[in-house]
């Protein structure tokens, strides 16, 4: 039991730390710590620039393009990442459709998707929910009928991330009606330039465009881009949420994220000093670093366990829960730190061609807008309440 | 970073936990807890024998040359088990100080003895009225000749019947709340103006209001220099801070064991309750509390060993607050999902909860290191 890193562990971070010193461009970089507005181009910039390093995939092991890593030094990665105001790595790609290719994909389709991914070439993203379909998952109705060498699709997913952006979806599609609902779905992936496919915005709390719904019609998708078997999409469903969950964590950037919250509640002032002085407002910041603390340490041992081979098993829903509530408690506090420099609401301080005068701080355009869109993180890739029911049944048998 | 423990701590945590099995059943538990001692000397020669009693302390004097980390995994257990023997008091902390402290004479004579079994130990050091402040100490220690004079009282002193020997903080200069001034003295339990008035606690151990009247010791009962003594007091209660965190989360694993077999066990509406989700996601928190507590308890093991004080401190403080937070959620929800049978004294839910709540209020409650942590953001 050893808590310090190894020499080569604190190498590893110097490497990573002085990669981002010389390849990070500074304009993503202060867009990210402004909290200005990504676009398509500034997360694929940033991808490409990863992958000419060799550390576009450093969740893969190294016999798909990916660098290796183990749990530690993907921390460590991610820390410095987060730290040095890098753009997050979009997970759909990376962290969600290529695992089930990897493990579930033939040959050709390992060949083709996954070096496009690594590249920054081709933006997934994902066909989950439905309208109907939500928390039940399952009870999916999208429609893919065989017809020959194809699959004719029909349906609409929802809650899609970034789809106005994506080349690819991967998508849970209904191949079977008969017996349990579960065992009749099929994991497609469809490009997104087929006739029939309709994108949709859905405009969110902060008044961003992020997510869309996204219709099916009549699209018809070679059977070649079914992942594994015909009607055992469920299973490759579930390994990828186990995946997700695990990236929901997101230590790395929620200790970024303290790291700002106190910087904020020393330069904000409350009965002529810093706001920092204040017990209630610093027992608070108190309270949410433990919890960062001992996550941490958590999602580590979790990590490097045994199962960090076979990918992560039900105790990936701790770290989702505990990361998930963590962001939030953090987001809050920065709006809260704000006082009544919460209320302003100028979108046009995001846009990142904007040089205009700030109403109240420089920083605090975005924070509002911040803790609005972070109600999602308790919602989105299965809400806590799913997640703790897979705990009760997975781990402890209820 | 490593989070593997070593095959011999494994097997260590191996012996005790067949020592618990046999030794430490429920019913066992409560009679040695309704005893005159408390404790039994018997499972004491056992411990000797086991090594754990000589596992802090250098080889030179007897020891196993254990860190922190040992100690966690022996304290675990001792959660698990609900140990009533005054580890903590002896080996942990009263020993622990001595191993920091002493000169090499106190060593050579107190540390043999502790892990042969033979000497009991305890720390006299907090007081009436100064609640968890480690630095206000108003007994006073008077020169005279060349020996001291102690007079004052202490509060709460976890194990200080049982103790041979107490080990005392007492100011030699200065104001009671001074960081300066402070000496620590051995003093026989057995000297005269020595008052002892033990008592039992709310979950079943033992613990002291001790007073000295005019207490005459020799200049060789002063440990380490005279006046200069709260930081090695501060680091013994640190070390004992860590163990009191790894005690919880084995209290918090048994509770939570315990729980989990009632839930699927008790029936109502013709199915075990556990069944239903209200009462699924109730035990779903109180394993993932414990799971972010056992990280904090192992935080709190790797880092009290570090040099770095400030680094120690803050961890410490750090764990301790979230566990008294954790422990305390986890104990409520345990007894809430027992129905009628968590408050009942047959069950042994009951009793850890009473212990994790004792553990909370021990050295500093939740609130104590929350403020503690928090005041390090303002230095940071």
């Amino acid at each position: 039991m050893d808590l310090d890193f190894t020499a080569e562990e604190q190498g590893h971070r110097r490497e990573v730390r002085r990669f981002l010193q010389d390849n990070l461009p500074a304009d993503l970089a202060n867009k990210v710590k402004h909290g200005k507005r990504l676009v398509r181009e500034d997360f694929l910039r940033w991808q490409q620039i990863l992958h000419q390093r060799g550390w576009g995939a450093t969740m893969w092991p190294s016999a798909f393009g990916g660098t290796g890593w183990n749990a530690v030094e993907q921390h460590i990665f991610e820390e410095e990442c987060a730290n040095a105001g890098a753009p997050m790595q979009l997970p759909f790609g990376l962290k969600m459709v290529a695992p089930v290719i990897m493990a579930f994909g033939s040959p050709a389709q390992q060949a083709h998707f996954l070096p496009r991914i690594v590249a920054g070439e081709d933006w997934w993203c994902q066909g989950y929910s439905e309208p109907g379909a939500g928390s039940d998952l399952a009870s999916l109705t999208t429609s893919a009928i065989r017809e020959g060498e194809h699959y004719r699709v029909n349906g609409q997913k929802t809650w899609n991330t970034y789809g106005q952006h994506a080349d690819w979806i991967f998508c849970l599609v209904r191949t079977a009606s008969e017996g349990r609902k579960q065992e009749g779905i099929s994991f497609l992936l469809i490009d997104m330039k087929t006739p029939g496919i309709t994108v949709r915005p859905i405009i969110m709390i902060d008044g961003e465009h992020e997510i869309n719904e996204v219709w099916f019609e009549d699209v018809l998708v070679p059977v070649e881009n079914r992942v594994g078997e015909e009607n055992k999409g469920w299973t490759y469903a579930k390994f990828l949420l186990g995946h997700e969950r695990t990236g929901i964590a997101g230590v790395g950037r929620s200790k970024a994220a303290l790291k700002q919250l106190k910087a904020i509640a020393r330069s904000e002032q409350a009965f002529g000093r810093p706001l920092i002085m204040d017990q209630r407002f610093r027992d608070r910041v108190a309270q949410v670093e433990l919890e960062l603390m001992a996550l941490e340490i958590t999602h580590l041992r979790v990590l490097t366990a045994d199962h960090e081979k076979r990918g992560p098993g039900p105790e990936a829903s701790i770290l989702k829960i505990k990361g998930s509530e963590i962001q939030q408690s953090l987001a809050e506090l920065m709006m809260q730190a704000l006082g009544h420099y919460a209320l302003p609401w100028q979108r046009e301080a995001l846009d990142p061609d904007w040089h205009g005068e700030a109403i109240g701080a420089d920083y605090a355009a975005p924070l509002s807008g911040h803790y609005f869109n972070y109600r999602k993180t308790t919602i989105y890739g299965g809400s806590n309440e799913i997640q703790k029911n897979i705990i009760a049944q997975m781990i402890l048998g209820l | 970073m490593d989070f593997q423990y070593r095959e011999e701590q494994l097997a260590q945590q191996d012996t005790l936990s067949r020592f618990l099995g046999r030794d430490y059943g429920f019913e066992q538990r409560r009679a040695l807890a309704q005893s005159e001692s408390g404790f039994s000397r018997d499972h004491w020669r056992q411990f000797a024998d086991l090594g754990i009693l000589a596992l802090p302390y250098p080889e030179a004097f007897g020891g196993l040359n254990g860190n922190a980390v040992d100690t966690l995994l022996v304290m675990e257990m001792f959660g698990r088990g609900l140990v009533l023997e005054p580890y903590l008091a002896t080996v942990v902390l009263a020993g622990g100080l001595i191993r920091d402290a002493g000169s090499q004479a106190q060593k050579a004579e107190l540390l043999p003895a502790i892990a042969g079994g033979e000497l009991l130990l305890a720390l006299a050091h907090h007081e009436p009225g100064a609640r968890y402040e480690s630095r206000h100490v108003a007994t006073a220690a008077r020169r005279d000749g060349d020996g001291y004079r102690v007079d004052g009282a202490k509060a709460v002193v976890i194990s200080g019947a049982a103790a041979d020997r107490i080990i005392v903080s007492a100011r030699t200069s200065g104001g009671a709340r001074d960081e300066q001034g402070i000496s620590l003295f051995v003093i026989d339990a057995q000297a005269a103006g020595v008052h002892v008035r033990g008592y039992p606690t709310q979950d079943g151990g033992r613990a002291a209001e001790i007073g000295f009247h005019d207490v005459k010791l020799p200049a060789s009962a002063l440990i380490g220099a005279e006046g200069a003594a709260l930081p090695a007091i501060e680091r013994a209660l640190d070390y004992a801070i860590a163990a009191l965190c790894a005690e919880a989360v084995g209290a918090m694993t048994a509770i939570n064991e315990a729980t989990l077999d009632y839930l699927k066990t008790r029936k109502q509406f013709g199915q075990p309750i556990g069944r239903f989700q209200a009462l699924q996601h109730r035990m779903v928190d109180m394993v993932i509390s414990t799971e972010q507590a056992r990280s904090m308890a192992t935080l709190a093991a790797v880092r009290v060993d570090s040099t770095d004080i400030a680094l120690r401190r803050r961890s410490v403080s750090a764990a301790k607050a979230y566990i008294g937070q954790q422990a305390r959620s986890v104990g409520q929800q345990a007894v809430q999902l027992h129905g009628g049978m968590g408050v009942v004294d047959e069950l042994k839910v009951a009793h850890y909860f009473k212990r994790l709540t004792m553990i909370n209020a021990t050295f500093g409650d939740a609130d104590h290191h929350l403020g503690l942590f928090g005041d390090a953001l303002l230095s940071a």
